[in-house]
């Protein structure tokens, strides 16, 4: 049953896309030699060109045009050989050429699609409409002077690529899948780093509603939304607005909205109207970009391994389930950790370990799988220490914690707290003797039938080892004298 | 000799033989200006200190034996290109205390040469004019006068009048300018020297003041042909800065100015033959003509079916461009701001550009905005790109069948202040005979060739193929020989 709104006159559909600006990660701008790193101080990142000073001229930066050929490919799309530049007029204070160059008319990515991943287990295709390389603006600060505006040119000509889908989203569910996996992807092939909370990835939403079998009715584009809850929240909230508007006799005007994060709602930003002429035309200082199948042969060899891919070797090697495939390929960085963690060892068990352990852990310690409390190589040491069964299952999980706590290696932890498990028949026999003479009475109520004891004998036996018995022996050992 | 006298390769010759010394040479020159420019206003820049200093500082590296190919050769730099610690106002207010922070690469590669800059030439506007008269610092005067109304201001032509003029008048050896549409050519010719816009690409634009970017293209000025390639060689090469600067090596340009023009063929387009075009002018081309065909060149009658759309190409593709190229001008980052009274962003951007442009630089953007505006792009600006495109073609059919063409510079001789400037479209006719070089990107070299009945001087033009410049220079050098132009302007150094 596909998602629906209820509303007064029945059910209604919704039809999304979405525009996804994403900042090439690259060291220098897209037309100039200017850094990109952020948070560095105003204004310290800045070139003539990207000052938009008299004489200076765009130079293309050839590492910004790899990267979005990499994405491209990443996204199963049409790599265009020959792309051109435009400008996009119009004035603002952090705009300081009075254009943005972008490619309007000819991107340098065409169609392509990803396959987004739902709840319910199932999947979809969402489809890549294009891709287009483009600059940023830089920043006007409001709120720094009363009766000034301050304007950062850091961002100004920093590369980006704007990645436009198809209207295929149908719930707010799909819009966050297809923007979480488009993430995912980019973030894989380290075109860009998702960062969302400073920006380097952002989203337009067009949203629009209609009947069933019906053709698409006018849609409103809610501009730069910045998290995938806030994407999927401003779906519903520009939904239920705009069927309101239907049902109350009125029409949607298509216009350009902002999310209202803190009321939830969207805001009228400005009406078509006010739209700009942005009178654009071919950058007449930047002759087309043109580009050679083999390079684009080149940069797909040596593309980087993609989330699909990945899972899918998880499921096939490494006999983990589709499900947990998916959760260790979510973030590459887990993933990393996950396979160092797995390789030679039992990697169903190092699934069960990262997923588990490992990820309460960072929860606990509000740390993250990037700097994670324990490192791959250590969480290995503990499997390994288990494997060679120097640790029960039940010692794991102790030493574990010491790990958490001091960060140190499991073997020096095992030495240290003398946590080694027995596993020397002759000791463990010794001490059961001693647990059965203790509990004569026991024993003889557990010879006479009572087999629910046996725990009890468990129990007291590891208990006298302080833990360190070898369950599987001390079973063995018990039943042999118990018999 | 007045110092003042000698061509740009004379000069280099008796510094070389020690002749005279790059700071005599300067100081010759630096002398004219004081002498002439507050009467010609060709130069709104004068770095008399700067020159004295580079001219000794030419002298030493020469007595060091480093001397570079220009090494002490005083020249004037019109105030578009920007020039480090040296203000560049592109002749208008919005640029008014500008100081740039960088050097233009035609500038760096210049002074790396050698040269030394006596100052920043006068110019119309953003190099919007034929006239010189839409500069915001006033018009330039003209060396040159007529016979019969020696009072009359002539014009020295446009956008580079200041160049030109000074050149003619002898207060600079050579002189850079730039051409959009014909800026280079037409002032050469209304000042009786030599200027080539060379072929789009040749030069790069890194540092100069865009007006129609894929129309502009810098050259020199200069007294003879050879010294219009001398200077060339210096101010041509790729630049990496240019996405537009073409990767061709530079050739020896001057060499070409030697070799013989026999078995050239040269075209002469029939679509050129305009109603109206006086007959001074008519006869100087069949004269130029004659002249080539006695050296041995065969004339070959061509079509360029297209020539009547260029002028109104031109006047869609360049001031869309500069509406865009224009928009940086906005009272926020340099120049002129006028930020009194202003209640808001746009209301700072109309007060500071409705103070900062002139009336030329507004109509040409308000044309610009229109143009390219929705509704309006098809008809206009993607038609005009259709027609150059279509103008383009016709030159290159005309390549097989001849090796460079020839034409009037201009369809007259300068004219007096007032006596265009009624009308718009009138002025804008000037550039008939030279804005399809620029729609081409082909080089376009004005030579000067004789006289109008009012002793005024009148140029040629000579088209070559893209990146063709010695055939152009070759075909100029053989009708600069042949005219043997001795005449000189009433106002000049040592008159």
């Amino acid at each position: 049953m596909s998602y629906t709104i209820e509303g007064e006159t029945g059910l209604w559909e919704l039809v999304i896309g979405l525009e996804v600006h994403a900042q090439v990660v690259s060291n220098a701008k897209l037309f100039s030699g200017a850094a990109t790193a952020f948070g560095a101080e105003p204004n310290s990142q800045v070139s003539f060109v990207d000052a938009g000073f008299p004489g200076m001229l765009p130079v293309i930066n050839r590492e910004c045009v790899a990267q979005a050929v990499r994405t491209g490919l990443g996204l199963n799309a049409k790599v265009n050989l020959w792309s051109r530049f435009d400008r996009k007029n119009y004035f603002y204070a952090d705009l300081p050429q009075g254009y943005q160059i972008s490619q309007f008319a000819h991107p340098i990515i065409g169609e392509g699609q990803i396959e987004i991943e739902l709840q319910d287990g199932s999947t979809k295709t969402i489809g890549i409409t294009r891709l287009h390389l483009e600059q940023d603006a830089g920043k006007s600060l409001h709120d720094q002077h009363p009766s000034k505006s301050f304007i950062d040119l850091n961002r100004s000509g920093v590369a980006l690529m704007e990645i436009v889908s198809e209207p295929d989203m149908r719930s707010p569910e799909e819009a966050g899948a297809y923007l979480t996996k488009l993430r995912q992807i980019l973030r894989y092939l380290g075109t860009c780093d998702g960062n969302m909370e400073e920006g380097s990835m952002r989203a337009d939403v067009n949203v629009s509603v209609r009947k069933a079998d019906e053709g698409y009715r006018t849609r409103c584009e809610v501009k730069n939304v910045n998290s995938i809850r806030f994407v999927m929240q401003a779906v519903e909230a520009e939904a239920r607005r705009q069927i309101e508007v239907w049902e109350s006799g009125g029409t949607v005007e298509q216009e350009t909205r902002l999310f209202d994060t803190g009321r939830g709602i969207t805001r009228s930003m400005r009406s078509k109207e006010d739209a700009h002429d942005y009178r654009y035309f071919p950058d007449p200082d930047l002759p087309p970009l043109v580009i050679e199948q083999s390079w684009v042969d080149q940069l797909k060899a040596a593309l980087p391994e993609l989330p699909d891919q990945r899972r899918a070797r998880y499921v096939r090697d490494y006999g983990v389930t589709p499900y947990d495939a998916h959760v260790l390929t979510l973030e590459k960085e887990t993933a990393a950790y996950y396979e160092a963690v797995a390789k030679g060892r039992d990697a169903k068990q190092a699934a069960n370990w990262v997923m588990g352990d490992l990820f309460a852990a960072i929860n606990r310690t509000k740390t993250s799988i990037a700097e994670p409390p324990v490192s791959a190589a250590d969480l290995g040491a503990l499997l390994d220490l288990m494997a060679d069964s120097t640790l029960s299952g039940k010692l794991a999980k102790e030493v574990f914690e010491v790990m958490v706590e001091t960060g140190r290696a499991p073997g020096v932890i095992v030495e240290e707290r003398g946590l080694r498990q027995v596993t020397d028949t002759g000791a463990i026999e010794a001490v059961i003797d001693g647990v059965l003479a203790a509990n004569a009475d026991k024993v003889a109520e557990y010879r006479s039938g009572k087999d629910k004891l046996f725990g009890f004998f468990v129990g007291q036996t590891m208990k006298a080892m302080q833990g360190k018995g070898n369950p599987a022996l001390v079973n063995e050992v018990l039943k042999k004298k118990l018999a | 000799m007045h110092p003042t006298d000698f061509t740009l390769a004379g000069a280099v010759a008796a510094l070389e033989e020690g002749v005279i010394s790059a700071a005599e040479l300067t100081r010759a020159h630096v002398e004219a200006i004081e002498a002439l420019n507050p009467r010609l206003n060709a130069l709104l820049t004068v770095t008399a200190e700067h020159a004295m200093e580079a001219a000794k500082g030419s002298d030493a590296k020469r007595a060091r034996g480093e001397a570079g190919p220009l090494e002490g050769i005083p020249l004037a730099i019109k105030d578009l290109f920007c020039t480090e610690g040296v203000q560049t106002t592109a002749a208008s207010k919005i640029l008014e205390g500008f100081i740039p922070p960088y050097e233009s690469t035609v500038t760096s590669k210049l002074k790396r040469d050698g040269a030394v800059f006596l100052g920043k030439a006068n110019l119309d506007e953003f190099a919007m004019g034929s006239s010189n008269l839409t500069s915001a610092y006033g018009g330039v005067l003209n060396p040159w006068s007529r016979r019969n109304d020696p009072d009359a201001r002539l014009v020295p032509g446009g956008s580079s009048g200041g160049s030109a003029a000074a050149v003619a008048a002898r207060m600079a050896l050579g002189a850079t300018g730039t051409d959009t549409g014909g800026s280079i050519r037409q002032p050469a010719a209304f000042c009786g020297i030599a200027g080539i816009k060379p072929t789009y690409g040749r030069c790069s634009r890194f540092g100069i003041v865009a007006f129609a970017s894929s129309l502009d293209q810098a050259g020199p000025f200069a007294r003879t042909v050879e010294d219009c390639a001398i200077l060339l060689r210096s101010m041509a090469g790729h630049d990496p800065k240019d996405s537009t600067s073409a990767d061709k090596p530079v050739p020896d340009f001057a060499k070409a100015c030697t070799r013989s023009v026999k078995g050239l063929r040269i075209g002469v387009p029939k679509e050129y033959r305009l109603d109206g075009t006086p007959p001074e002018i008519e006869k100087l081309w069949r004269q130029g003509l004659d002249w080539l065909r006695e050296a041995g060149a065969e004339i070959v009658e061509i079509s360029l079916p297209h020539t009547q759309y260029a002028l109104p190409t031109y006047y869609i593709v360049a001031p869309a461009e500069a509406s865009s190229n224009l928009a940086r001008y906005d009272g926020v980052r340099f120049g002129l701001r006028v930020a009194e009274k202003t209640s808001d962003l746009r209301d700072l951007y109309e007060r500071t550009r409705e103070a900062g442009f002139g009336q030329e630089v507004r109509r040409r953007i308000m044309i610009g905005t229109y143009v390219l505006s929705a509704g309006y792009y098809d008809a206009y600006y993607l038609k005009a790109q259709k027609v150059r495109a279509l103008i383009a073609r016709d030159f290159r059919e005309a390549w097989s069948q001849v090796d460079a063409i020839v034409t009037p510079a201009t369809p007259s001789a300068a004219f007096a202040e007032g006596e265009n400037s009624d009308d718009p479209i009138k002025m804008y006719l000037n550039d008939v005979f030279t804005v399809t070089a620029n729609l081409a990107g082909l080089p376009g070299l004005a030579v000067p060739a004789g006289l109008d009945p009012q002793g005024l001087p009148l140029g040629l033009q000579v088209i070559g193929r893209p990146f063709d410049e010695e055939t152009v220079f070759a075909v100029g050098a053989a009708i600069e020989r042949a005219a043997d132009f001795k005449a000189l302007p009433s106002m000049r150094a040592g008159a």
